[in-house]
């Protein structure tokens, strides 16, 4: 009986930690679907190549080499040393010690654990290496106003849950003694194992345990950390580059709505006097534009819980790059701190938003900010997981300009000339051929 | 310059092979308008049968619609839509890159469907087809940076297409450290082109002509008339006008032929 109780005490937090994560993950579910509908479920091939691509082949990263190659270091000690996780779950729930060593034998266990020391090994460099740069060398783009406090901290806890992460499972295979004697795969750890002389055999045991605890326990607690950081893009990259536009970069969405209302005001044999529908009287009219999350659609929404911060859009951004206000990171940022405060507010008043006069427009995003975009799409090109910041300011700006009427006085004069004269300019129609005789 | 217009075809019973849809930059603005006549020159010396709508033209609604207009960007569309249908209109060519992406991408949705160039990738076609080409010694060894306009360039992702007439040219081109899909927006596109840019450091001309004036160029070429108007302003800033020249793609191959 007495054996059997670290099994038990493993299954039980094995669940728990599971299954809170996986609460979360339905409020994270919830919370994307408040946003409007939109269909991107067409042009299937296109977008299983887009993720294969984008997220799994990690090919949008390497537009900048260093922390591109890093990061996919990174990625990939991350998949293969989940591998080891299997065995580890096995080991915890039935008291076994490496069952699959056995079971394979000791040439493809040693050359995959020893796969996984070299990478855990390399892991830790190149994680060492982005706490120096966002730390030490402070490059700009993570020294903005908007990485101030907890985005910044987010940063480098989980470098350092990488880092004690690494460690643990180095170290676990170093006072593992049967592991180092048998030789095999103990490529790294067997630097590390001399550290341990001296050190009695039980003690050892008691270290290789602890290691082996604190592993598991780590990541499950990394794994609910997830919902609360920047780091749910290990999860989001997947859906957000499946879901992600597929249409030419410069194509802004025709309003549908609009365009009915275009249409019955062109319609010559239109009657602007005939009586509403039936039931049409109840329907609340459509706003035009985005003034708060629920304004957008789940894909910006989805867009917003996948973003890393990582701050290539801010940093290419020619408004920002020029001291304009406007950086679409914290654009994707406020998005995502809105929809959160929206959700809390949902949980806290049993599944019903209770109105708390406060919006993303304003309140997270200033006009300021809206206003300095050029729409040059260099935001939506650098983002390695394919957010389209753009696409929220152009719905923010729509709700500016149809909703309040609230453009900027030239902007304004430039639609009334479009208006009176066809041009944005202050010109007659009818000079528009006065070119070819000048 | 004798420039037809769709309504003088019709009443001839004529049906051009493209209409050029000129735009209302390059109807209005005096420098923009040298590009439109460049490029009426080569459509001549090719031989194309083209017409303009003239008067009958309006704006695409483009600035309207990166204002957040969409009202007023629809109707412009459907207005624009419901003449080149009348016109039978099936292929448009212009000079100006937010048309060109509005009438490509943005006008089929709302009932205009149309083949949609840009005048430099008409131009590489006359010369595909044999109906044209770049000769004159002009601007052999001239040294020249090439900006990407944005709504050709990421928008549209067409690099390569101006880039193979700047090839013909002849000259020694360089190209700028951001370029291709890393090129910085000249600080016209979303309408900024009308408005006073938000508070900052500097405005984004300014910087961006600094990336072309680090090539150290005779010529800064590009293929957007609001571009031009950015990189002029630009240049000018940098009391380089008397030794840097900016100018449009169809200009230059105006001028490598003589036109």
């Amino acid at each position: 009986m007495e054996k059997i109780i670290p099994n038990i005490f493993f299954a039980f937090i094995l669940i728990a930690g599971i299954g809170y994560f996986v609460m979360n993950v339905r409020k994270l579910i919830r919370n994307i679907k408040l946003g409007k509908d939109i269909d991107r479920t067409d042009r299937k091939p296109e977008r299983w190549k887009n993720m294969a691509k984008i997220a799994l082949g990690q090919y949008k990263m390497v537009r900048r080499p260093v922390s591109g190659v890093l990061h996919i270091v990174v990625y990939v000690g991350f998949i293969l040393i989940n591998i080891e996780l299997l065995e580890i779950v096995i080991d915890g729930l039935f008291g076994t010690h490496r069952v699959f060593q056995p079971l394979i034998g000791n040439g493809l266990y040693g050359f995959l654990i020893g796969s996984f020391e070299i990478l855990a090994l390399l892991v830790l460099v190149a994680v060492i290496i982005f706490w120096f740069r966002r730390n030490i060398e402070r490059i700009k783009r993570f020294m903005s106003a908007e990485m101030e406090g907890w985005p910044k901290n987010d940063g480098n806890i989980i470098l350092y849950f990488e880092i004690v992460l690494m460690t643990l499972f180095l170290v676990m295979n170093a006072t593992d003694t049967p592991f180092q004697e048998a030789g095999a795969g103990n490529v790294i750890s067997q630097f590390i194992a001399p550290w341990f002389e001296g050190v009695s055999d039980n003690a050892l045991h008691t270290i290789e345990k602890s290691a082996w605890w604190l592993h598991i326990v780590g990541i499950l607690i990394f794994l609910n950390y997830l919902y609360y950081s920047k780091h749910l893009h290990i999860l989001l990259a997947f859906p957000n580059t499946f879901f992600a536009n597929l249409d030419a970069k410069g194509q802004f969405n025709n309003l549908e709505s609009v365009t009915n209302e275009v249409k019955m005001m062109m319609d010559p044999d239109a009657d602007p006097y005939a009586m509403p529908e039936e039931g049409a009287e109840d329907e609340v009219p459509e706003k035009f534009g985005a003034s708060d999350v629920t304004d957008l659609n789940w894909v910006q929404l989805m867009n917003a819980y996948t973003c890393t911060e990582c701050g290539r859009c801010t940093s290419s951004c020619p408004a920002n790059l020029t001291g304009k206000k406007l950086s679409p990171r914290k654009i994707m940022m406020d998005t995502r701190d809105r929809l959160e405060e929206v959700g809390k507010n949902i949980d806290a008043n049993e599944g019903q938003f209770n109105p708390d006069g406060k919006q993303l427009l304003d309140d997270y995003i200033t006009r300021e900010e809206l206003w300095a975009c050029t729409s040059c799409n260099a935001c939506v090109q650098e983002c390695p997981v394919n957010i389209d910041p753009l696409s929220i300011i152009m719905d923010m700006r729509r709700y500016l300009v149809m909703e309040e009427s609230a453009a900027p006085q030239e902007l304004n004069m430039m639609m009334t000339n479009i208006e009176n004269n066809g041009a944005p300019w202050q010109y007659s129609q009818m000079d528009r051929l006065n070119w070819k005789d000048e | 310059m004798n420039v037809p217009t769709m309504a003088d075809m019709m009443a001839q019973g004529k049906q051009p092979e493209v209409l050029f849809w000129v735009g209302a930059a390059g109807s209005y603005d005096d420098r923009a308008k040298k590009i439109t006549k460049s490029f009426v020159k080569i459509l001549q010396q090719a031989n194309v049968d083209f017409a303009v709508l003239g008067t009958e033209e309006s704006s695409t609604g483009d600035a309207a619609k990166r204002a957040g207009n969409e009202f007023l960007f629809q109707m412009q569309a459907m207005t624009n839509i419901e003449i080149l249908n009348a016109y039978e209109v099936k292929t448009i060519v212009t000079c100006d890159p937010h048309s060109f992406n509005t009438l490509k991408n943005e006008y089929p949705s709302l009932g205009g469907k149309y083949k949609v160039y840009h005048h430099t990738q008409y131009i590489n076609k006359l010369i595909a087809d044999g109906r044209f080409s770049i000769e004159g010694e002009n601007l052999k060894g001239k040294r020249l940076t090439y900006h990407d306009p944005c709504y050709l360039g990421r928008a549209n992702d067409i690099y390569e297409t101006p880039r193979d007439l700047i090839r013909r040219l002849g000259v020694k081109s360089t190209e700028m450290k951001r370029h291709k899909s890393t090129a910085l927006c000249c600080g016209a596109g979303g309408a900024q082109m009308f408005k006073e840019p938000e508070k900052g450091d500097m405005d984004i001309n300014i910087l961006r002509t600094k990336d072309a004036l680090e090539t150290n160029p005779e010529i800064i070429a590009t293929g957007c008339p609001y571009c031009n108007t950015m990189m002029t302003d630009g240049v000018k800033f940098n009391l380089k006008e008397d030794q840097i020249v900016v100018k449009d793609i169809a200009e230059l191959i105006a001028e490598a032929n003589n036109l």
